[in-house]
């Protein structure tokens, strides 16, 4: 193969134009690994790259197009799960196509987009210098890195050329396993290579699409936030890139040099990112010498179009008929499937065989039934649907937009609506599914339902008549428990920071003698881990015992050994029973009583991490619901309401008049201040709530603070100080009966927002400040406070947010006050009598 | 033999891929990539007839299914196929020729091919064995009441062929002479395939005649060169050219045609029912030809041909002869249309607000759909040109049964049962 591709190359397909613009070959890096969590928990199991898209892998769309779109030579990156990808793409057509080589590298450490290109690069420089030698495999790559064709891997040629193969000399066309396209490159690359000829900072044409964001929820159709770039007009120049747009609330902020260097620019929130890229090799070296980019996006481009020393370029390329877009999320999924099935992507739509799949026909109204369906005739298959072969469906069944993959079985009276049915998954009768992710060998047993936004992933089972909650998320694998924050910092494998599939596992032990409906005795056993002994007590109630990893020996009753050997796979034990006593034993199969999903399901619901749940709704498959779109709706004009509003008041507050404390009065300026920070007080007591009653983050909060501060003009102090007065005034509009029931109250609100209080107390001056405001509140505008002061006092002590100093330095202010001015000094003399008592005994 | 799948697998991906446009191309790659096919297939000792057509039929149903839409796929694998038919029994009845009622079987391929001489009666006789009888040869065989020893003569082909084992030598001459005669015969059919314009162009002089109005919609290349042909002979003709979208290929047309100095009107596709009554004929192309004379043309041409009906203008369908296709519309086989993309009618970008499918029940509220081809039924073709004359479309099953055999009829089915 190696020998054919140097001759027969340049022959192939359709691309006339293409020789002349390339002498190299073009080549192609793809990553397999999209280094996001957003498709957990299924990519914890198989590499989102594999994962069927209108029952195709992803990553069959992605080469496909890179094939008919010219390019020959591909690095196919992997990652995750890279045995996997590496073990598919053996397997498929891809690595025996004339004109189109494969090959695939394997990198177990990297985390990111930016390792990957950094690895490549390193790889490039490697084998450019030490080009033609013969080296063995290990040499070149490490162990760990390499996949070729084992076989032509003996053959000092194949290393040569192994060798040869990873020099990335030429443009490349970087892409992500996960995208599908049916764009024609020749003139995108023929733009590039232009640009590069009159200027060789250009490093890198992104590709971009237009496509309306929603007004109302701020995201594109694919489900990913708004998208703001800057173009120049003219030369098609990125000058701005920002994706996060959502907290910046429509606003965002140029640089001044940018409107001053460009004579004109277009700001677009219409355009999509495909994430196809035409880099320069450039590009790889830029990445090694700026070893912290990771992100392509977020790091590498926003990272080239600030820095102005080197002065590289990107610049755009937008194409108008032809489709592109980029698998991110669950919606981009739906959105995506529901494109293909709409004939966009053609010609890779599911009829036209590029895959080499089964032969399916387009029937009317967008319906796709492969060759071998059995359909009852009272069964209705609405449009838009995909139907893969080997497919049995039940009588009076209803399915509409949806896609079911290979070999399942439906039975009767199932409805299905908007989901995605992978491989082999049993649907029994009555179960009703709606917007949904269904993974391969899944079970649903009869009257199971399943809510919009669903996702079930591999091998799970649903029990009978359960009810999966909307948005849930169901595994045979456990959450893992460490949550990372740094969303793309962590796409490892299987094993990190992920439990073993159950700790616990609940088993029923039926002992019987005779017969078996007779006697069924619940025994108890406990287990322990790997041939240690297992006791029993005999009690009626089943019993949970840690699962190590494979087998469990132990004796119960006295009467038999018991061996349970746990396979991974199949999710079961193999029960193996020595039989010591003359009963006969059998145990029952409750084994996974511990799961979530129903009676006789297996499967763990996972929670939807925190802070997450508000936007849950967001990405997933299913539409937003009526009443979100609402709350968006009316988010966007508060939004708008208050920009407005803002706009209105700040001038006159921010900025002082000149001449106000020329010629004005001081009492004057004094009541000013006074207006502002009872402005200010209502303003950030108004943030608090709002933060409470839409559970805001902490930092955002902080953010909006801080920005009211900075408008107002107060300090650090004023925040503090008026923070811990909303807190506490929420506290007090918590209905109560008691001053005890006030005190935990208070706590509670405390509790919560201590971190956000703890920002605004860097020093004990902030501290002290907290303590008189809340002297004035007990005075003043919130009496009920005043007879359980010292408790409160007691509380901040003990959360570690007002410091034992800032008490007595407190007290010490107090010290030659008026007698009126110390009641609560006086209240809590213990608690400080105690504090200096305390520091006494510390010196 | 690895040589030949690369081939094979080359040019199913291009088919798959949609990246050859045009039955003739396609007609012309297929019969070539057959040819290759039969040339290197290794023959056995025995019933070599068999074996060619079961590599043929094998590579022509991969070649089919890769595009089930292109028509002329089919048909070229089942012409194919039908030489080898005719060819073999050409070769077995030249063997036992002086044993038969007539002794000029050799010609036999080159009358087959010419379609006017009076086929040897051997060779029909021997025909019939393989297909049902069609009315002309049962009229034509009659008389020699060849009919009635059909039966008497298989058993003795059969007898033949049991007899060529013991003979090697003439096997091995004659294993030659099939593969060879088959080969001729297929460069034959790769010869018209290449002339069929040529073919057709030459009778435009007596379509189009002096001062005449013709209608066409989109473009067709076998339209171009027939108005070119009647063009070259000094024929002065206006043609009204409607554009044809949603490809808009009718713009191409024109300013070909007015390149060539034909004088031209371009309409819009909505214009034809106001404009088909000032024509004198609707001359179009076609994307294949059914068995009962009905076509697949381009998407338009029903409307435009019930236009023409209405106003009793003639409807003339000009077409190669590799896009006569044995099937019936009604054929389940048969891939109707081909549904292409959508952007083709509109630019994604532009609507992608309206195929929001996050709102509402998720269901999206706009389909856009571009299918490939109408159906004419033939009451509405009033004339079927071919490389070999103008027809009714009621004669094209005559046509059929001259080039193609009735076993092949149905590839597919056979292979998938």
């Amino acid at each position: 193969m190696v020998a054919k591709k140097g001759g027969s190359r340049g022959g192939g397909a359709s691309e006339v134009a293409e020789e002349d613009l390339a002498r190299v070959p073009l080549q192609a890096i793809l990553l397999a690994d999209s280094f996001a969590q957003k498709f957990r928990p299924i990519t914890l199991e198989r590499p989102k790259v594999l994962l069927p898209l209108v029952n195709v892998p992803m990553i069959d769309y992605t080469l496909a197009w890179l094939e008919s779109a010219g390019v020959e030579e591909v690095f196919v990156f992997c990652c995750a799960h890279s045995k996997q990808v590496v073990d598919y793409l053996d397997n498929s057509k891809w690595f025996d196509q004339p004109n189109f080589s494969v090959t695939t590298i394997e990198s177990h450490n990297s985390v990111s987009a930016g390792d990957a290109l950094r690895l490549i690069y390193e790889r490039n420089v490697r084998t450019f210098r030490k080009n033609w030698r013969m080296w063995t495999v290990d040499e070149i790559f490490g162990i760990d890195c390499l996949r070729w064709d084992y076989k032509d891997t003996r053959s000092i040629h194949a290393i040569a050329y192994l060798g040869a193969g990873l020099d990335i000399n030429g443009d490349f066309i970087l892409i992500s396993g996960d995208t599908v396209s049916n764009m024609l490159l020749t003139q995108a690359l023929r733009e590039h290579k232009e640009r590069r000829r009159k200027d060789s900072n250009a490093v890198m044409t992104m590709v971009v699409k237009q496509s309306k964001p929603s007004p109302v929820t701020h995201q594109s159709r694919l489900g990913t936030e708004e998208l703001i770039i800057a173009i120049d007009p003219d030369t098609k120049q990125l000058l701005y890139y920002e994706d996060k747009a959502d907290h910046l609330k429509g606003t965002i902020t140029l640089d001044k040099v940018l409107l001053a260097d460009n004579p004109s620019i277009s700001l677009h929130n219409d355009k999509q990112d495909c994430y196809i890229d035409i880099c320069s090799p450039e590009v790889l070296s830029l990445f090694t010498d700026n070893f912290d980019y990771q992100h392509l996006r977020r790091h590498f481009v926003k990272g080239l179009l600030v820095d102005d020393i080197m002065g590289y370029k990107i610049f755009t390329h937008e194409i108008h008929s032809s489709y592109a877009a980029r698998i991110d999320n669950f919606r981009s999924y739906d959105t995506i499937s529901k494109d293909i099935i709409q004939r966009w992507t053609f010609p890779l739509v599911p009829d036209v065989q590029i895959f080499r799949n089964c032969a399916t026909k387009l029937e009317r109204q967008g319906m796709y039934r492969a060759s071998g369906v059995r359909q009852s005739r009272s069964a209705q298959i609405g449009p838009f649907s995909v139907i893969g072969n080997g497919t049995t469906i039940g009588d009076n069944t209803v399915i509409s937009n949806s896609v079911v993959g290979e070999g399942c079985t439906i039975g009767s009276n199932v409805s299905i609506e908007g989901c995605y049915i992978w491989h082999t998954v049993t649907i029994e009768d009555g179960c009703k599914l709606r917007h949904a992710i269904v993974c391969d060998g899944v079970l649903m047993k009869s009257g199971a339902i399943l809510e919009p936004g669903g996702v079930l992933s591999f091998k799970v089972v649903i029990g009978q008549q359960f009810v999966v909650p909307a948005y849930s998320k169901v595994s045979l694998l456990r959450q893992p428990i460490k949550q990372d924050s740094d969303e793309e910092l962590e796409y490892a494998d299987e094993g990190s920071g992920i439990e073993t599939p159950c700790n616990f596992w609940k088993l029923c032990f039926l002992t019987f003698s005779g017969t078996i409906s007779n006697t069924q005795d619940k025994l108890n056993g406990e287990l322990r881990d790997d041939s240690s002994e297992m006791r029993c007590r005999a009690a009626s109630e089943v019993y949970e015992f840690p699962v190590g990893n494979h087998c469990f020996v132990g004796v119960v009753d006295n009467m038999f050994v018991l061996v349970l050997v746990f396979d991974r796979r199949s999710f079961s034990f193999l029960v193996m029973i020595h039989n010591l006593g003359s009963k006969g034993v059998c145990v029952s199969l409750t084994n996974h009583c511990n799961h979530q999903v129903g009676n006789g399901g297996v499967g763990f619901i996972w929670s939807v991490s925190e802070g997450g749940h508000d936007e849950e709704w967001r990405q997933s498959i299913a539409p937003i619901p009526a009443d979100k779109l609402i709350e968006a709706a009316q988010a966007t004009n508060d939004d708008l309401y208050r920009f407005t509003q803002d706009g209105n008041v700040l001038p006159p507050s921010g900025e002082l008049e000149p001449g106000s404390t020329m010629n004005g009065s001081d009492s004057d300026e004094i009541d000013r201040i006074r207006e502002d920070s009872a402005y200010f007080e209502r303003e950030v007591e108004a943030t608090f709530l709002r933060a409470v009653n839409e559970n805001i983050k902490e930092d955002l909060v902080i953010l909006e603070v801080n920005s009211l501060r900075l408008s107002y003009n107060l300090t650090s102090e004023d925040c503090a100080g008026a923070l811990f007065y909303s807190m506490m005034k929420f506290a007090l509009d918590v209905p109560h009966s008691s001053a005890n029931e006030l005190v935990k109250n208070a706590g509670d609100v405390i509790t919560t927002w201590q971190k956000l209080l703890g920002y605004y107390l860097p020093s004990i001056d902030e501290e002290i400040e907290v303590i008189m405001k809340f002297e004035e509140m007990c005075l003043e505008s919130a009496k009920e406070y005043s007879s359980v002061f010292v408790q409160i006092l007691h509380l901040l002590y003990d959360k570690d947010i007002i410091k034992e100093e800032a008490i007595l330095s407190w007290a010490a202010e107090k010290e030659g006050a008026d007698e009126s001015d110390k009641i609560f000094v006086k209240q809590s003399e213990k608690l400080i009598q105690w504090l200096n008592e305390a520091s006494e005994e510390e010196d | 033999m690895p040589d030949m799948e690369i081939m094979i697998n080359e040019f199913v991906a291009q088919l798959t891929k949609r990246k050859i446009e045009g039955s003739q191309a396609t007609a012309r790659l297929t019969a070539e990539l057959l040819r290759t096919v039969v040339s290197q297939q290794r023959l056995p000792p025995t019933n070599q007839a068999m074996a060619l057509i079961e590599a043929v039929r094998g590579v022509g149903e991969r070649l089919i299914s890769a595009n089930p839409v292109e028509l002329a796929v089919g048909n070229i694998v089942r012409r194919v196929l039908h030489i080898i038919r005719e060819e073999n029994f050409s070769v077995l009845t030249s063997d036992t020729g002086n044993l038969n009622l007539s002794a000029e079987t050799d010609d036999e391929d080159t009358d087959e091919q010419d379609n006017c001489s009076v086929p040897s009666v051997a060779a029909l006789a021997a025909r019939n064995v393989l297909r049902a009888p069609s009315l002309h040869a049962l009229l034509e065989t009659m008389p020699n009441s060849a009919v009635a020893c059909t039966e008497e003569k298989s058993n003795f082909f059969l007898k033949r062929i049991v007899m060529s084992y013991s003979f090697p030598a003439e096997k091995f001459a004659r294993s030659r002479k099939l593969k060879l005669d088959v080969i001729e015969a297929v460069n034959e059919l790769i010869d018209d395939i290449d002339t069929c314009h040529e073919q057709i162009s030459e009778q435009a002089v007596e379509h189009i005649h002096q001062n005449k109005v013709i209608l066409t919609l989109g473009r067709s290349r076998t339209v171009l060169e027939f108005f070119c042909a009647a063009k070259q002979k000094q024929r002065s003709f206006r043609v009204f050219v409607a554009e044809g979208a949603p490809r808009y290929q009718g713009h191409v047309l024109a300013k070909e045609l007015v390149a060539r100095g034909v004088q031209t009107t371009l309409i819009t596709d909505s214009a034809v029912f106001s404009l088909v009554s000032r024509v004198n004929m609707v001359l179009v192309g076609a994307h294949a030809v059914m068995a009962n004379g009905g076509i697949i043309a381009p998407i338009g041409l029903n409307m435009v041909a019930l236009a023409a009906r209405k106003y009793a203008v003639p409807f003339v369908v000009v077409a190669g002869i590799h896009k006569l296709c044995p099937l019936y519309p009604h054929d389940p086989e048969v891939s109707l249309n081909g549904m292409r993309s959508p952007s083709e009618l509109l630019e994604f970008g532009k609507f992608s607000a309206n195929m929001e499918f996050g709102m509402g029940s998720g269901a999206p509220l706009l389909h856009v759909v571009n299918p490939a081809f109408d159906y004419v039924p033939p009451e509405l073709v009033n004339l079927l040109i071919t490389d070999v004359g103008g027809h009714n479309p009621s004669y094209m099953y005559r046509l059929i049964a001259d080039y193609y055999s009735a076993d092949d009829f149905v590839l597919q089915r056979k292979s998938t049962s």
